[in-house]
């Protein structure tokens, strides 16, 4: 009597699978076309720095800031360099965190701790890792490449009334925490708006939306609050910008182990 | 047997051509320069969990600790002044109560290079569990018993750098002595280890001028550090000695001139961090070698939460035998890093330490803290020892386990 129920489960199994649409060469060529001009369209800034505040809010509603000073430098053919140094809380004032990222690579990443004035190399494997307590994995923080993923177009729609593709990007590196991201990207300016996030398991994981997106330099866009959900926890997270330059006088040296020893 | 004691008693550091210079310094810019003022302040209890091994000790203790931080800037940041006290008042123990300048620092940052003049902190290596390498900052002994707390070193640093990793040269023209627990504290051998039974190898005794040169790079996956290291040692020999005239023992600290060369390295593997450090020192009773590698192993989000779950192994070998400070001679340390990643920062580090030569002897420790509001952070640390061997240095603490729960205020 077990035998009929066994086949059901696999019917369900088997529709399970291949209820999404396969992906063909088609959909595949304009994924990238469209990852590659997101791409495109952010080139040539140089750097930046920028003054902001994250605030964790758990489950329960109990939320906290951290203030940060963010200093970025493009690195052409290959992932930007970002040196992050905290504000507060006070008790892990003066951290600092140094990333680069690589397109192709695991990225490489080191950490400051000012109270024993210790560098400490971090494990670039565990990118699934919660950046600074947040709900921004460290994976989340490091820059766009388009090599990091493949690509895969879905569809067109309608975003907070303006046009944009619905992309499916899948993470190459198999340490990534997630199995595929849902990108929807405006039409006009393939500026990112919003992003689902599914766990390795496949479930919804998180989601991060990119509100008041502002033009920089004529060139930029830049969103002044990112808004990070998590539907499996209910935390969330919430990047705000408040002072963002582009054409610091920033180079390499500013992006090195002596920079993060003395960050502060 | 040595009859000669040095009542060098210098808690404070006498260094007045550093105060001076910075003195200077202040009153040029004073009047451009804004001051940042923060720091932390806290208070401690420790509770011992055994009676004392020796009188005059007590099972409670309980102190308060401030370490304000004065920061200013000009030169658009390219020259900047830290300025860092520190002070601790303990109920039982007159030697814990002490005062300190833990960094007064002028960093001038050039093109290519940067100069620390004053008062620094200095820290090498890669390893956990021992900090083999780490040698220009004097331990502060009575602060903690994981000597992680470091004195401030006087110094002149300069340090260049480029593709090649950083060159660092260092000029140490004073020696801090190590600070002990004192007659009353406990974490002590027998006899308190007292700062006026003092002898040092070199007639300039803590004016002898040391260098030190270090070399570090990041490549690719790698950390690499070589360090060289000629002077004072930071780390003392205690003998038991007689006074011929009053027939009293006492222990004396021997501080020798050495030679040390060191060895750092981590190379990142996947989830794995693979540490390594080693020394060679000469020039103290025997010249040896000692070194402690291992790794630490990190799972993100263990059993579906977002807790970080570190597993760390050390070996520690030393070839000295019989040394008060050389606890790390056959020696495996296993920890837990238990990271919550929650709003809080919530920590717990544990450890166990065995000596492989004696089943009797080992140690452990867990390490907890956790936010309770922007400002305020709770710490609870427990340590216990072991030994039933009267010559190692865990038998005269082996009543010495404790719980130490600390507030600290940051400001």
């Amino acid at each position: 009597m077990k035998q009929p129920k066994i086949t059901l489960w696999l019917l369900m199994a088997v529709l399970a699978f291949t209820s999404p649409v396969f992906a063909d060469e088609k959909s595949e060529k304009e994924g990238l076309r469209i990852a590659k001009e997101r791409k495109a369209r952010d080139r040539g800034w140089e750097n930046t720095v920028a003054e902001m505040t994250m605030i964790l809010r758990n489950a329960q509603g109990q939320e906290a800031e951290r203030k940060m000073r963010v200093k970025t430098l493009e690195v052409q053919d290959d992932g930007d360099k970002a040196l992050t140094v905290f504000d507060s809380p006070r008790d892990v004032s003066g951290t600092a965190f140094l990333s680069f990222s690589h397109a192709q690579e695991p990225d490489e990443q080191w950490i400051y701790l000012p109270a024993l004035k210790r560098v400490k190399r971090i494990a670039s494997r565990n990118k699934s890792g919660p950046f600074m307590g947040s709900e921004f994995a460290f994976e989340d923080m490091t820059s766009f490449e388009v090599g990091k993923f493949t690509y895969d177009y879905l569809r067109e729609d309608v975003y907070q009334g303006d046009k944009v593709y619905v992309i499916e990007q899948t993470p190459q590196d198999e340490f990534s925490g997630y199995s595929k991201q849902i990108v929807w990207i405006d039409q006009s300016e393939y500026r990112v708006r919003k992003v689902e996030f599914f766990d390795r398991k496949g479930d919804a994981l998180k989601t991060l939306e990119f509100k008041d997106y502002k033009l920089y330099e004529d060139k930029f866009w830049r969103p002044l609050r990112s808004f990070m959900y998590n539907q499996q926890t209910q935390k969330s997270t919430e990047l705000v910008t408040h002072t963002l330059s582009f054409g610091e006088d920033l180079e390499e040296s500013d992006f090195d182990n002596n920079s993060l020893r003395r960050a502060r | 047997m040595t009859t000669t004691v040095y009542g060098g008693h210098a808690k404070l550091v006498s260094n007045a051509i550093n105060l001076s210079l910075v003195g200077l310094a202040l009153t040029a810019t004073s009047a451009f320069a804004e001051v940042d003022v923060a720091g932390s302040s806290g208070i401690e209890t420790r509770y011992f969990l055994q009676d004392p091994a020796y009188e005059g000790q007590e099972r409670a203790q309980m102190s308060l600790f401030v370490e304000p931080e004065i920061y200013t800037d000009w030169n658009e940041g390219s020259d900047s002044l830290l300025f860092k006290p520190f002070a601790r008042f303990d109920e039982q123990d007159d030697e814990r109560t002490h005062y300190d300048i833990r960094e007064l620092q002028w960093l001038h940052i050039g093109e290519t290079w940067e100069s620390r003049v004053g008062i620094s902190k200095v820290f090498w290596g890669q390893t956990e569990s021992l900090h083999l390498v780490d040698i220009i900052n004097q331990t502060d002994m009575v602060e903690s018993i994981d000597g992680e707390d470091k004195l401030g070193q006087p110094m002149i640093n300069l340090n260049t750098y480029g593709d090649w990793g950083r060159f660092s040269a260092y000029v140490l023209p004073y020696f801090r002595e190590r600070t002990f627990p004192g007659l009353e504290g406990r974490l002590r051998p027998p006899l308190p280890i007292l700062d006026d039974n003092v002898r040092y190898e070199s007639d300039d005794e803590e004016r002898h001028v040391d260098y030190a040169l270090r070399w570090q790079n990041s490549i690719g996956d790698w950390e690499v550090g070589l360090s060289y290291f000629d002077g004072t040692t930071r780390e003392p020999e205690v003998n038991l000695t007689v006074n011929p005239e009053t027939a009293s023992i006492y222990i004396e600290s021997y501080y020798a001139q050495i030679e040390q060369v060191g060895v750092d390295l981590l190379k990142v593997q996947g989830s794995w961090l693979l540490k390594f450090e080693g020394i060679y020192r000469s020039g103290q009773s025997e010249d040896f070698t000692a070194a402690v590698a291992g790794f630490e192993r990190t799972t993100v989000g263990v059993l579906g939460t977002s807790h970080d779950l570190g597993v760390l192994m050390e070996y520690q070998y030393d070839e000295r035998e019989n040394n008060y400070f050389a606890t790390g001679q056959n020696d495996l340390m296993v920890g837990l890093r238990w990271i919550w990643n929650d709003i809080d920062g919530t920590e717990v580090l544990t450890g166990f330490i065995q000596d492989l030569d004696d089943t009797q002897t080992y140690n452990a420790f867990i390490e907890a803290s956790s936010r309770m509001t922007d400002n305020w952070r709770w710490k609870v640390d427990g340590y216990f020892f072991s030994s039933d061997d009267p010559d190692d240095t865990y038998f005269v603490m082996r009543r010495d386990d404790h719980i130490q729960v600390s507030l600290e205020y940051f400001f």
